[in-house]
């Protein structure tokens, strides 16, 4: 299973506007962390499905990053009805970040 | 057999841990191997690491991983769970984590350091919001912005020269009147006309509204108090072991490294310790790898004396 990618154009449509809660994913190619929290957040997509999981670059949407005010990655953002409800910043473990998405 | 019981519990997933379990493994050993995050370490912070023998230019996160398979596929088992405490019953020690207890004859604490914090009221909240421990992770969010590093070792110094060719003005905040750096650095230091060193000094206050709107920082020689505006400040102030949950069966030294020599035993039996958090003068992969190999043939050594 991959996350799916979510860039400027579509996190309205994807993010925003929708109905289940989103975790957002803020990562980059060259951050060691964020790739060792990819295996995990894959692993809880697996289990959850009232929760979406998306990914967003933010080399290739640096926009997003700063209406975000993401200034450290891994950054992890809970969206429900459009709006942001909580986030963590660095690697967690599973456990973690499932309490993030329930809080 | 109890699914709980092993041969050697492995406290920790880093590289000296990894290290530990490919030996154990290799001697036939039934291996756990406990992480709290995820495997690999402090070194997946690292892009490119340039001295690791054979692997020049090899990122952290690739070198983990593939210690990591090579470990996982000599048979070692893996669990994602922090252990919070180790208790001796007649010689099986129990490794309680926060979800359950794991059994075994010899246990190796592998669990590495963590960044230091300035220990500031809501430092914890504004991770991610202004305050990081990590210049070359996170300095690009700050372009043609206002930051500080705090610190006076090698590292502080590092990073705010890495700094200082992404953003408008870096603040270097050390609580001495001089730097041990080698001259050379300190003159690239001076140079730079975008960096200014506030000597002598200590941050006292981080201020804010959502995100660090600056910091409060007091002069240590006349108690002078002075606010700077940033967007960003950068820990750099040290690193440190993560051994308290084991303090009641391990001997800890002062600064809270375990106290043990290259033979990697602890003053108690059965219990070796390998890696950064061990007592020692040089802390890098080849010495946490080296520490590893060390602390499971001695683990192994001992279960065959049992
Ligand atoms: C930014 C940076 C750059 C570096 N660059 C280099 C370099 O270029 N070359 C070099 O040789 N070295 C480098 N180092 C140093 C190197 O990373 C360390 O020496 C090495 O990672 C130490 O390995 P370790 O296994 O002892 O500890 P760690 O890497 O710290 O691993 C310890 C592991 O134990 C886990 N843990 C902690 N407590 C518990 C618990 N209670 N239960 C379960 N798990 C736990 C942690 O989550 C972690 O995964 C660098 C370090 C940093 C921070």
């Amino acid at each position: 299973m991959k996350i799916k990618e979510i860039n400027e154009k579509n996190f309205k449509e994807e993010v925003l506007n929708s109905t289940l809660p989103v975790l957002v994913d803020f990562n980059a190619d060259w951050c060691g962390p964020c790739q060792a929290l990819k295996p995990i957040l894959v692993g809880i997509a697996e289990e959850r499905n009232d929760f979406k999981i998306v990914s967003v670059n933010v080399d290739d949407n640096d926009e997003l990053a700063s209406d975000y005010d993401v200034t450290s990655i891994p950054c992890l953002v809970v969206i429900k009805n459009g709006k942001e409800v909580n986030r963590s910043v660095g690697l967690r473990p599973k456990e973690a970040i499932i309490q993030l998405m329930e809080e | 057999m109890n699914d709980n019981l092993f041969d050697i519990i492995i406290i920790g997933a880093g590289p000296a841990g990894l290290t530990a379990s490919i030996y154990a493994r290799r001697a036939s050993k039934e291996v756990l191997v406990l992480e709290a995050l995820s495997y690999g370490g402090q070194i997946i912070n690292t892009l490119d690491i340039e001295n690791y023998p054979a692997n020049p230019n090899i990122s952290g996160f690739e070198l983990a991983t593939k210690m990591y398979q090579q470990a996982k596929n000599l048979g070692a088992i893996f669990k994602f769970e922090k252990a919070i405490e180790i208790i001796d019953n007649n010689g099986i020690k129990e490794v309680k984590t926060t979800k359950h207890s794991y059994f075994a004859k010899a246990v190796i604490i592998a669990t590495g350091s963590e960044n230091r914090k300035l220990g500031l009221d809501a430092e914890d909240k504004l991770i991610g919001r202004g305050i990081s421990y990590c210049a070359t992770c996170d300095g690009n969010f700050y372009k043609d912005k206002i930051v500080g590093v705090v610190g006076g070792g090698n590292t502080a110094i590092e990073d705010t020269l890495y700094l200082a060719k992404l953003v408008k003005k870096v603040y270097l905040i050390h609580r001495r009147d001089s730097f041990r750096a080698d001259n050379a650095t300190i003159k690239k230091l001076k140079e730079n006309n975008n960096i200014e060193i506030i000597y002598n000094s200590i941050v006292t206050k981080l201020l804010y509204d959502k995100k660090l709107t600056g910091i409060e920082v007091t002069n240590k020689l006349d108690q002078s108090v002075k606010n700077i505006e940033l967007d960003g400040l950068f820990v750099a102030v040290g690193r440190i072991p993560e051994n308290q949950n084991f303090a009641s069966l391990i001997n800890l030294d002062e600064n809270g490294y375990v106290i043990a020599k290259e033979d990697c035993h602890t003053n108690y039996p059965g219990i070796f310790v390998a890696g950064d958090n061990r007592t020692k003068e040089l802390r890098q992969l080849v010495t946490a790898t080296s520490d590893g190999a060390m602390a499971a043939t001695e683990a192994v050594k001992y279960l065959n004396t049992l």
